[in-house]
């Protein structure tokens, strides 16, 4: 695929230095085996899943794999690079333009708070062209509007290839809205990330 | 959307102070930003100054401009784990008191503070209890009122209230009415619904609980500090703060004043 040789001349911490995922059904496990390759100390990364109500804590769950700290949000946390921040359930995650989060229990948005386009809009509006954003895998709609946004505003923009996805719900209803930067699979994008991150511990 | 979005954003908020007296100014600006877009579209304005002349035009409008404004989606006991904490820890301590009087501040329609309500009659301490929810929107504060809530909410509301250490059964203490299932009107008669703006007013009267939960959020750093001062001078010698799950003292002025009862379910006291 012609887009994974463009895709890997980007680097983070030069050509965008905040990356937003979000998914639903299958995402936890796509992001379970992603996350490890992804060392970043330049790199603010944003993760976005729903989950079930009363769920358990996404962070916790994901430290012991992830290659950089996890961190549930809490209202008006900074966000500092060289982390992984997760939307809690049951808010809507959003950034203030001073970069730190800020959250809203405010109406659920495609019947999900947190909403991925809720999440991905704001992040659009504050990051722009610093941006990347991916949509994984899910039984839903939410993320393709939000998709469209980041890319309006000058953001990168990445989807899990239908074929690849446990439910292509979410990436198709995401390429028929607009043309993504990438179509990947979760094992390209995890030696995308790889890749990158081998470039940060070089430059370290 | 553009920086230019949220220099008209202030121009509105501007008005809304100017003219009717609602400090939006220190809201925090992601979320404005989001709430504004819905009332552009529920208005059909198709622009922020649009819906600046409008209101202009037409002041009429504040009312239904106001709930896009504050109204947060909230549960009876949302958050079981805060209310089981209440039950458990501090009740039993307030229960000291001779007369208890709690305030909860941003209370929206109400689900909160009859949450409270029910928690207190449940620890038999109702009777001697006095509740202030306060919240600036009039309609929304009408609707608390009135304890009215949908039927469809109640099974949400009754799986919340058993994971709370009930006693009772949620239903209880409401009967079903036309609109929905009313609150008992002993429930009603604690509390007192009344407007206050934790941006413009000052503190009322001296309480032994604060339960502010998810309100702190829509507000940017120095109107959290504000409303925090606010909470610190009502609160009684070692009073109780409760917020919501994932707010924190950690990033406010405030944070030296309380210290942690329950880390987890951001229960706090006021240090002596």
């Amino acid at each position: 695929m012609s887009a994974i040789g463009t895709l890997a001349a980007r680097r983070p911490g030069r050509d965008f230095d905040v990356l937003i995922v979000g998914g639903s059904a299958g995402a936890f496990v796509a992001l379970r085996s992603m996350l490890p390759a992804l060392r970043h100390p330049q790199l603010v990364a944003i993760v976005v899943l729903h989950q079930a109500p009363n769920g358990a804590d996404l962070a916790h769950l994901f430290e012991s794999v992830a290659g950089m700290p996890c961190v549930t949000v809490e209202d008006k946390l900074p966000a500092a690079p060289g982390a992984v921040y997760f939307a809690p359930s049951g808010y809507h995650l959003l950034v203030e333009r001073n970069g730190t989060f800020a959250l809203s229990v405010d109406a659920p948005v495609n019947w999900s708070r947190p909403s991925i386009d809720v999440s991905f809009d704001s992040a659009a509006e504050v990051f722009g062209p610093r941006l990347m954003g991916v949509l994984l895998t899910g039984a839903s709609d939410d993320g393709a509007r939000g998709l469209r946004t980041i890319a309006a505003r000058g953001g990168l923009v990445i989807v899990q290839a239908p074929e690849d996805a446990e439910v292509p719900l979410m990436p198709t209803a995401a390429i028929r809205l607009g043309t993504p930067d990438g179509v990947l699979t979760i094992a390209q994008l995890t030696d995308l990330f790889g890749a990158w991150s081998g470039t940060a511990e070089r430059r370290a | 959307m553009t920086a230019d979005t949220d220099t008209d954003i202030r121009g509105l908020l501007d008005d809304l102070y100017g003219r009717f007296h609602y400090d939006f100014r220190h809201y925090a600006m992601a979320s404005l930003r989001r709430r504004l877009a819905a009332a552009q579209t529920r208005y059909g304005a198709d622009s922020i100054a649009a819906l600046r002349s409008r209101l202009k035009a037409e002041p009429l409008m504040l009312t239904t401009l106001l709930d896009f404004l504050t109204v947060q989606v909230s549960e009876m006991f949302r958050d079981p784990p805060y209310f089981l904490a209440l039950r458990t820890e501090v009740l039993p301590l307030l229960a000291t008191y001779p007369q208890l009087r709690i305030w909860v501040p941003g209370c929206s329609a109400g689900e909160e503070a009859y949450s409270i309500a029910v928690l207190l009659r449940e620890e038999g301490l109702l009777e001697r209890s006095f509740i202030y929810a306060t919240d600036i929107n009039p309609a929304a504060l009408a609707r608390a009122r009135a304890g009215i809530f949908e039927t469809a909410r109640m099974a949400q509301f009754t799986a919340n209230h058993r994971l709370s250490g009930a006693r009772t059964s949620l239903s209880d203490h409401y009967h079903a009415a036309p609109g929905g299932a009313l609150m008992d009107a002993s429930l009603r008669e604690r509390i007192m619904f009344s407007d206050h703006s934790l941006a413009t007013d000052s503190v009322f009267s001296e309480v032994q609980l604060i339960s502010c939960r998810n309100v702190l959020i829509y507000f940017d750093r120095p109107l959290q500090n504000r409303a925090l001062d606010l909470f610190h001078q009502a609160l009684c010698h070692r009073g109780y703060l409760g917020l919501g799950i994932k707010e924190t003292l950690r990033f406010t002025s405030q944070a030296d004043h309380f210290e942690d009862v329950r880390r987890d379910v951001k229960l706090y006291r006021r240090r002596a």
